[in-house]
């Protein structure tokens, strides 16, 4: 266990948190269930490193550029498909990751299937962290917004919120662009680490995987969703020496929280300071943003 | 011309595989309003069964067949008790259904490679290769069968739900739960015949496909092709899951026919987006209210 293997599994953690915290702004706030993450992330990791290798722009411009296109990407889909119900809007953010995929694996530009390697490394912990610190203080402060408000009303009840007149569609579309966003910024972040992109790293295995994050954090809940995310990216690596089974265990233990914990680790729950100034260290205190779990 | 015949009967075959997998998947689906996600690790467990049926025990081919069907159906059972009986218990939200299933899938799929191994297998061949000729156009053996199998358990799946009680049970469940509890009929087992039927129907797919393809952990990923299909036709209606596939099956023959096969899955994508903005309830769906 040298340092440089535990700084990667750290910065792998911070990526797949901001990933996170964009999907659990879309399924944990707006009630909407997302199978297309990975497209998302595969946009914003494709055009970062296209705007910051091919045109020379600085880094984290680039990697902002990313998150951008894949913002603007998500607002021409949701016009597609954010009209669809439940499932439908399931399978159809499905077809769309899948898509992207597929698309870029006939890219020669891009490498193709053989992906694009050569990559420069400019991704640090340091990097990731600020990204981390940013990305969480603005989805809190969206969150105790209006907006965020409205986005809640939308999870809870779509037709009450319609009725006391939340343009519903409207925040749907706000709230996939930001998650769209987020994941595009998790994306650039992805390839200026790895130094190399493969249309198969964004599979829908990767979309599934957020999602169980989400829910494992529970739904409706920043720091939920941000332990989740950690948990969920360090616990495979320590659990490496069963090799294959871990993954065995992975699906089995997604069973039992659905069963044994449905509301997740947080249950719609913060950690606040208040709360860890009142009893130390155990949520008990905690504000409540959000009714915990149902949507 | 011929060419064209050719491959839409091609587009059939597979299309009519397709449609026993989107079947199974559009039963639960109306009977339980969630996508079951477990469908494709049920797929590829049948067509290890079948796999090892025939080589390890050397079962004659008929025998195997039935044989992965009825474990695959074991399986799926096995599924909705341990993943879904407890949430039904909680009256839970679709949600956490599906995130069960995709738990149900994960563990399925790499069980297989923690127990069996990633490695590709192929079936021995049981029709043999060479094509027959229906005027001018061939057809292979294999491709019959499937069609022929497939369209042997349709019927006679249309049979069941449309002249059994158990079968009248299922389209009363689907039709509205509640009321059909009220009027004495047993949700539980009516669930339990869906998951049973659905999964027998996808383990024989499973089998039918690896005779087609080959036999790998991840083959269970063909079933979002079932879930496009079963999209396309409108979730949860069976003709329409039939058509779906069959619609499906012929884009995708076509595609790679006359404009690139690495477009194949690219297109059927695109098509389902397509189809999703012009008729958001699919060809044959009904038009689902919110489900609060």
């Amino acid at each position: 266990m040298n340092w440089f293997y535990i700084e990667g599994v750290l910065i792998l953690a911070g990526i797949n948190i901001i990933a996170v915290l964009g999907l659990s702004l879309l399924t944990g706030f707006t009630g909407l269930f997302s199978f297309g993450h990975a497209g998302f992330m595969a946009i914003g990791a494709y055009s970062a490193v296209y705007f910051g290798e091919r045109m020379g722009l600085p880094f984290a411009v680039s990697v902002v550029a990313g998150g951008l296109v894949a913002g603007l990407v998500s607002l021409f889909i949701g016009r597609l498909t954010l009209k669809l119900k439940g499932d439908y809007f399931c399978i159809a953010t499905l077809g769309f990751g899948e898509a992207i995929r597929l698309v870029l694996d006939n890219v020669q530009v891009f490498g193709g299937a053989r992906g694009w390697p050569g990559i420069p490394l400019k991704v640090d912990l340091v990097t990731v962290t600020i990204f981390n610190i940013v990305g969480i203080l603005f989805l809190m402060f969206l969150i105790n917004s209006r907006h965020g408000r409205s986005m809640i009303a939308v999870r809870e009840e779509e037709l009450a919120a319609k009725v006391i007149g939340i343009d519903t569609y409207r925040y749907k579309v706000i709230s996939l662009f930001i998650s769209a966003v987020y994941a595009g910024i998790a994306g650039g972040l992805l390839g200026y680490y790895l130094t190399f992109l493969q249309p198969k790293l964004f599979g829908l295995q990767k979309s599934t995987e957020y999602t169980i994050m989400v829910i494992f954090g529970g739904i409706g809940s920043i720091s939920g969703s941000v332990l989740a995310a950690f948990i969920l990216t360090v616990l495979p690596e320590m659990l490496r020496s069963f090799a294959v089974w871990r993954f065995v265990i992975y699906g089995a233990a997604v069973i039992f929280i659905m069963i044994a914990r449905p509301q997740g680790l947080m249950g719609g729950k913060e950690i606040t300071l208040k709360g860890i100034a009142g009893i130390l260290g155990i949520p008990g205190r905690n504000r409540k943003t959000a009714r915990s779990g149902e949507v | 011309m011929n060419q064209i015949l050719q491959q839409l009967i091609n587009g059939f075959s597979i299309g009519s595989v397709y449609a026993l997998m989107a079947v199974g998947y559009s039963l639960v689906y109306s009977i339980m309003n969630f996508s079951n996600f477990a469908h494709g690790g049920v797929i590829m467990l049948g067509a290890y069964f079948g796999f090892f049926f025939i080589t390890l025990f050397k079962m004659p081919f008929w025998v195997a067949f039935i044989g992965a069907g009825i474990c695959s159906m074991l399986v799926a059972v096995l599924v909705e008790r341990m993943a879904y009986k407890p949430l039904r218990a909680r009256n839970a939200p679709f949600l956490y259904f599906m995130i069960s299933a995709m738990g149900a899938s994960m563990f399925i799929e790499n069980f297989v490679i923690a127990t069996i191994g990633p490695t590709f297998r192929t079936y021995p061949q049981i029709f043999p290769a060479e094509p027959f000729s229906l005027g001018g156009i061939y057809v292979g053996r294999l491709d019959m069968m499937m069609f022929l199998i497939s369209a042997v358990s349709l019927i006679a799946l249309v049979y069941f739900i449309e002249c059994t009680k158990l079968g009248k049970a299922i389209q009363a469940t689907a039709f509205n739960p509640r009321a059909s509890a009220l009027m004495g009929i047993n949700t539980d087992s009516v669930i339990l015949t869906v998951f049973g039927l659905g999964g027998f129907l996808a383990g024989i797919a499973g089998v039918l496909f690896g005779m087609k393809y080959t036999v790998y952990p991840q083959i269970g990923f063909i079933t979002i092709k079932s879930f496009i299909a079963a999209v396309f036709g409108g979730l949860g209606s069976l003709p329409g899951a039939v058509i779906g596939s069959f619609i499906l099956g012929i884009v995708e023959t076509m595609v790679s026919g006359y404009i690139m096969s690495q477009y194949r899955d690219l297109i059927s994508f695109s098509l389902l987006i397509l189809i999703l903005v012009f008729k958001p309830m699919g060809l044959m769906g009904k038009s689902v209210e919110d489900k609060a």
